[in-house]
């Protein structure tokens, strides 16, 4: 399994913070893909029920999901592909070692696969003495830098910037230093293209496992998953159990809403449907396919409150609209998935708590529910995972403390008024002429960083019972 | 527990059982099935986008959208002159001069134009991994998105549309559908099962991988020219 960082949030977010290169490489990015969405959906004349569409397939597949994958197996099976079922990550990678030596694979290439990452596969195979290429250029450039974690789900290496690339091909490649990103983007081609050439096996991921037909779905903008599963002689699609939709009508509608919510494109330009090994008389494609379906905590996920989280379509809005993701970069969140449904998703596959900090680091703001595609309600259930954090005693004393002290005092309105004027009295006092806190007593957390603001200076509930009471004198 | 490739039931069902009772189930459910087949068959649709009467306009204008260039042409006959004046248009840098070759590969569809005749040397196989320049037809288009789709088979060699630098694809006017749903339906008319693979290519190969600037050509061909046959 790929190690888990997660119960290190804050430090993470605060060494990232302070990164002055990773900041400026973040500056350049910011809102390029948040203008690019929002500019592709008025080609769809009804985004809002595409979307509730995208919902429902979703969830159909999840409410009957023993069924979808039985009917995806039995296609899958007839059309002689070989289904294979992993419940956690030490199965896929044996799954993957078997049939690498099965078939005597000794090079191996990929495209992305973010359930590859759950189980860090790369390693397994390098660790059986087999050859391992990643082939999307963002995992290709991570891979060569000592498999350095992905920052993002659909632009694994966007943490970097073109100087950083530079320096990385020429130290690696031993080639001359290139200067521009088109020559650089050249030079991975040619390394890449000769391993497409001799690799004895391609792994891919899957976006959709199709249970009418039995096929994976795959979409890329580069080709890679193209070329990655059309020259080895064996193909294997790795994805999760909730990777399920019920037909190729639901694919349609989900690639109106995928590539525009991910990237603002209105269609990946390769989208690839394959269906089991090649026919008679085919040149190329793989002569053998296996399906690899993964569980590794998502049928626990399905039993969970977070359940919803299961529709997700990995497209990146939530995190490309988060100002935490914006702020602090993917790799604060310290496993594979980041941004809100990272923060849902990674407490429920590595233990809550291991991820005690990633529930909190939202500040609810709800962008994410209101541009994820598939209306994963991400505030409410990361809430839900703050209660369980509650409940199950997860939080620290000091927070439990004040948070039981503030619902004793919020029972008496009339203490509360009074203790939230004195509060406010307080912090006014600690302010500057700017009207900027620096340094707040149990509050260091909050100040180290940043100034805080100082309140206006007058509650709301004054300005409440102010306002009904000039309301009642002006109403006849 | 860990299974093998041999023996992976105990995994599988296992597995199963464990969605079973996530979702409060006793076991398998034939009506549920049932459900699921009904579901299948009534080839539901989402919401779609209102498209215009002429397709071949839209498909046009959406190919190029997605940096695929275009010709119209009259008639098959047509086809070799039409890939020489792309070619010799070509304005590339001396860097890349050699992908301007007036060699390449072409499916066997198109094997008895006078390829010679144009000035053009085109071979008719399957690429291998080092020809400049890829000549096919495709299953159809789609309007929409300014998509092509091609199937595989013993006659459609896959990689000639993904390895040469440049890749050119005839499309006949009447194969052009809607969205991907109608091309759905022609796969079910016209094919017996799904083919092995059904690839949808829109524009050439392209990665926004390095500070999100796009460059054309990331491992698939480095231009995607369409000639339409009206």
């Amino acid at each position: 399994m790929m190690q888990v960082a997660s119960m290190h949030f804050k430090e993470r977010a605060h060494v990232k913070l302070n990164d002055e290169v990773l900041q400026g490489n973040l500056r350049k990015i910011k809102g390029k893909f948040v203008a690019k969405r929002k500019a592709s959906l008025v080609e769809l004349d009804d985004f809002e029920g595409t979307r509730d569409a995208g919902r429902a397939i979703r969830q159909r597949a999840l409410d009957n999901l023993d069924v979808w994958l039985e009917m995806f197996e039995q296609n899958a099976t007839e059309r002689g592909a070989t289904v294979l079922f992993a419940q956690n990550p030490a199965e896929i990678n044996k799954l993957v070692l078997d049939i690498a030596t099965h078939h005597g694979a000794r090079k191996i290439i990929k495209s992305k696969s973010m359930v590859s990452e759950e189980s860090a596969l790369d390693h397994a195979i390098e660790g059986a003495g087999l050859k391992v290429v990643e082939t999307d250029l963002g995992e290709y450039i991570l891979q060569i830098n000592d498999y350095e974690p992905p920052s993002h789900i659909i632009g694994p290496a966007l943490h970097k910037s073109k100087e950083e690339v530079a320096d990385l091909f020429h130290r690696v490649h031993g080639t001359p230093r290139k200067d521009g990103i088109d020559e650089l983007c050249v030079e991975a081609r040619g390394v890449l293209r000769d391993h497409y050439l001799n690799a004895d096996m391609g792994i891919t991921g899957g976006n959709f496992f199709v249970a009418e037909t039995g096929s994976v779905v795959l979409v890329t903008n580069e080709g890679n998953a193209t070329l990655a599963t059309t020259l080895p002689k064996v193909h294997v699609a790795i994805s999760g159990i909730e990777k399920i939709v019920p037909t190729l009508e639901d694919v349609a509608t989900l690639m109106r809403l995928l590539p525009r919510s991910a990237t603002g494109q209105s269609i990946s330009n390769y989208v690839d449907i394959l269906t089991g090994p090649k026919g008679r008389g085919e040149y190329h494609g793989a002569e053998h396919m296996y399906f690899i379906v993964v569980d590794s905590g998502r049928s626990d996920v399905l039993g969970s409150e977070v359940r919803e989280a299961l529709r997700c379509i990995r497209c990146g809005a939530c995190m490309n609209h988060c100002p935490v993701y914006q702020n602090v970069g993917g790799h604060a969140y310290g496993w594979v998935y980041p941004g809100p449904i990272g923060s849902v998703l990674t407490p429920m596959y590595v233990g809550l708590e291991n991820a005690l900090d990633l529930p909190q680091a939202s500040t609810l703001c709800g962008q994410c529910a209101v541009v994820c595609p598939v209306r994963i309600p991400l505030p409410d259930l990361l809430r839900k995972l703050r209660e369980r954090e509650f409940v199950e005693d997860l939080r620290p004393w000091s927070e439990r403390t004040a948070l039981r002290l503030w619902a004793r005092v919020a029972r008496y309105p009339g203490l509360y008024a009074w203790s939230t004027r004195l509060a406010v009295r307080f912090l006014r006092s600690r302010a500057g002429s700017n009207g900027m806190i620096e340094k707040l007593p149990l509050g260091s957390g909050w100040t180290s960083g940043r100034a805080m603001p100082a309140p206006a200076g007058r509650t709301f509930r004054d300005l409440y019972a102010e306002r009904k009471a000039a309301a009642g004198k002006s109403s006849p | 527990m860990t299974t093998s490739i041999d023996d992976n039931r105990p995994s599988r069902d296992a597995l199963l059982a464990r969605v079973r009772r996530a979702l409060g189930k006793d076991g398998a459910d034939p009506r549920a099935r049932a459900d699921a087949d009904a579901y299948v068959a009534a080839r539901a649709q989402g919401p779609r986008p209102a498209m215009p009467v002429d397709l071949v306009a839209k498909f046009l204008t959406r190919a190029t959208d997605m940096a695929s260039t275009v010709t119209r042409i009259a008639s098959a006959q047509a086809i070799p002159a039409a890939v020489l004046a792309y070619l010799d248009a070509l304005e590339l840098p001396a860097a890349l001069a050699a992908q301007n070759a007036h060699h390449g590969v072409c499916w066997p569809e198109f094997a008895a134009l006078d390829w010679s005749g144009a000035g053009l040397h085109i071979e008719v196989r399957p690429t291998v991994g080092d020809d400049r320049l890829g000549i096919t037809g495709c299953f159809c288009a789609i309007a929409e998105t300014g998509t092509l789709v091609f199937l595989s088979g013993a006659d459609t060699p896959t990689a000639t549309t993904l390895l040469p630098d440049t890749h050119i694809a005839v499309v006949r006017a009447g194969r052009v559908v809607s969205g991907m749903e109608e091309a759905f339906a022609l796969i079910r008319v016209e094919c017996a099962t799904m083919p092995r693979a059904v690839n949808m290519i829109s524009g050439p190969s392209r990665t926004g991988d390095i500070e999100q600037t796009i460059v054309l050509g990331a491992h698939g061909p480095y231009r995607v020219h369409i000639l339409l046959v009206d």
